[in-house]
């Protein structure tokens, strides 16, 4: 392989992967995309990613890079010429990579919660403390935008794509929980808007309606894989 | 004081212990607060109301929280500091190192926990995984000097602070480190000879005495 060629690892559903792929359209790097099949481990995916087995994985030239936001931050410094997505300042490159891990750690997984838990007490609790880390969201975007689209200000940055990753997901969440979360929170929801028009993104954002069959199966899926 | 530097911690908290190490690598002079985590202070809770934790880094008044990218920030802030930078400058080394020290938080963590907190079967399990996370490490950090290379780098920052809890973990797990894992020891007593590294990390006989302590208070004793 030419030491500059770059391959993603990934598959279409998946929101880590699409971060990887907005980031690297915002670069403008021309990548092969090889897409793996559902509930199968390519040799390629267990050899450059042999400690978690996951994707998406980044391969450039020789180099396996993996871990979505280890390889938004590894995109953005290596092609530093284009576009940044990283903030430029120190202290407010912290307050993304805080909130990037707040997703990451605590958000996403009760918004998931909200559909793998069964009905009452635990999903109750799982779509109270989605809605509560919108709220908290909502505000960092007030924050950090500084009256722009974005949370990166005028341009998708670090946090946009954090977030962005996961807006399909939240709308099949709301879809198949018959919950509303993002619908409550005005400015995200706008900032969803926007960011899925965006040129960097509207071409790799999966279709709502292709994701929910998704969601189904894995829902479906986990759910019975539980109760053995 | 370098332009008002505080830092909210808990002597015996790895995370914390992180903080403190990177400071101390790049000479930063800063105001040090212990919380009593059974009772926050009105700062703590203004400063991280998210997550109510610590380690916080305040700067000119300013909250930075999570440990790994507190760090970042100190080596970012303080990059022309006549110290070397705790990340490497190339993307692709810079990748690697932050890959490490997730792999520290995403496996060492856990499996640490649970060492302290379980018994029986649970036990048993949680030293298998634990072992499996060290033996990674000491492979990534094959024969160099440092996960960093010739320098101590940002891994060895993530990890080195765990070693303060070792003496801990493998008396209620019953097992030895430098048996499974003898080239992390060697490493572990490398990084000790740094001052940096001795003076930030908590005595490992007090670390355990501090789990016994939470161990009787949660009747896991």
């Amino acid at each position: 392989m030419a030491s500059d060629e770059v391959k993603l690892l990934g598959a279409w559903p998946s929101p880590y992967v699409l971060r990887a792929r907005i980031a690297l359209n915002i670069k403008r790097v021309n990548y092969e995309f090889l897409e793996e099949k559902f509930g199968t481990k390519s040799d390629l995916l267990l050899k450059s990613n042999p400690v978690h087995k996951k994707i998406p994985v980044l391969i450039h030239g020789e180099n396996p890079i993996a871990e979505s936001l280890i390889i938004v931050q590894y995109i953005d410094e290596f092609w530093a010429s284009g576009p940044q997505i990283l903030p430029s300042d120190p202290y407010n490159r912290a307050v993304a990579r805080f909130w990037a891990a707040y997703i990451d750690d605590k958000w996403y997984p009760n918004a998931r919660a909200i559909l793998m838990a069964d009905e009452g007490e635990a999903k109750k609790a799982a779509l109270q403390g989605a809605i509560e880390g919108l709220n908290l969201l909502e505000d960092a975007f007030l924050k950090c935008s500084n009256g722009g689209k974005f949370f990166g200000g005028d341009k998708i940055g670090y946090l946009d794509i954090a977030l962005g990753g996961f807006l399909g997901w939240i709308r099949v969440i709301e879809r198949m929980g018959d919950v509303t979360l993002i619908g409550n929170c005005p400015n995200l929801l706008k900032w969803g808007e926007n960011f899925a028009g965006d040129d960097s993104v509207k071409d790799v954002l999966p279709e709502t309606e292709k994701l929910f069959e998704v969601a189904k199966f894995i829902v479906a899926k986990t759910k019975a894989s539980a109760k053995h | 004081m370098a332009d008002g530097v505080v830092l909210l911690d808990t002597y015996f908290s790895m995370f914390g212990m992180r903080a403190r190490l990177a400071l101390a690598e790049k000479g930063i002079e800063y105001e040090y607060k212990e919380e009593n985590l059974g009772d926050k202070s009105p700062i703590l809770l203004e400063m991280n109301p998210v997550h109510k934790k610590i380690p916080v880094l305040i700067h000119n008044g300013k909250p930075v929280c999570e440990s790994l990218i507190i760090v970042q920030y100190i080596d970012e802030v303080w990059k022309d500091n006549n110290s070397p930078s705790l990340l490497p400058s190339d993307p692709y080394q810079k990748a690697q190192a932050r890959f490490w020290a997730d792999f520290v938080d995403k496996k060492v963590y856990d499996a640490g926990r649970r060492l302290w907190t379980t018994k029986g079967d649970e036990l048993e399990t949680a030293k298998k995984d634990f072992i499996e996370a060290l033996k990674l490490l000491e492979a990534e950090l094959g024969k160099k000097p440092y996960f960093g290379g010739e320098n101590f780098g940002f891994v060895d920052v993530a990890l080195v602070t765990y070693s303060s809890w070792f003496y801990a973990y493998e008396t209620c797990g019953n097992f030895s480190v430098a048996e499974h894992c003898p080239k992390l020891m060697e490493w572990v007593k490398r990084c000790m000879e740094k001052e940096s590294v001795s003076k930030s990390l908590a005595d490992p006989k007090k670390v355990y005495d501090f789990v016994l302590f939470l161990r009787k208070k949660h009747g896991l004793e």
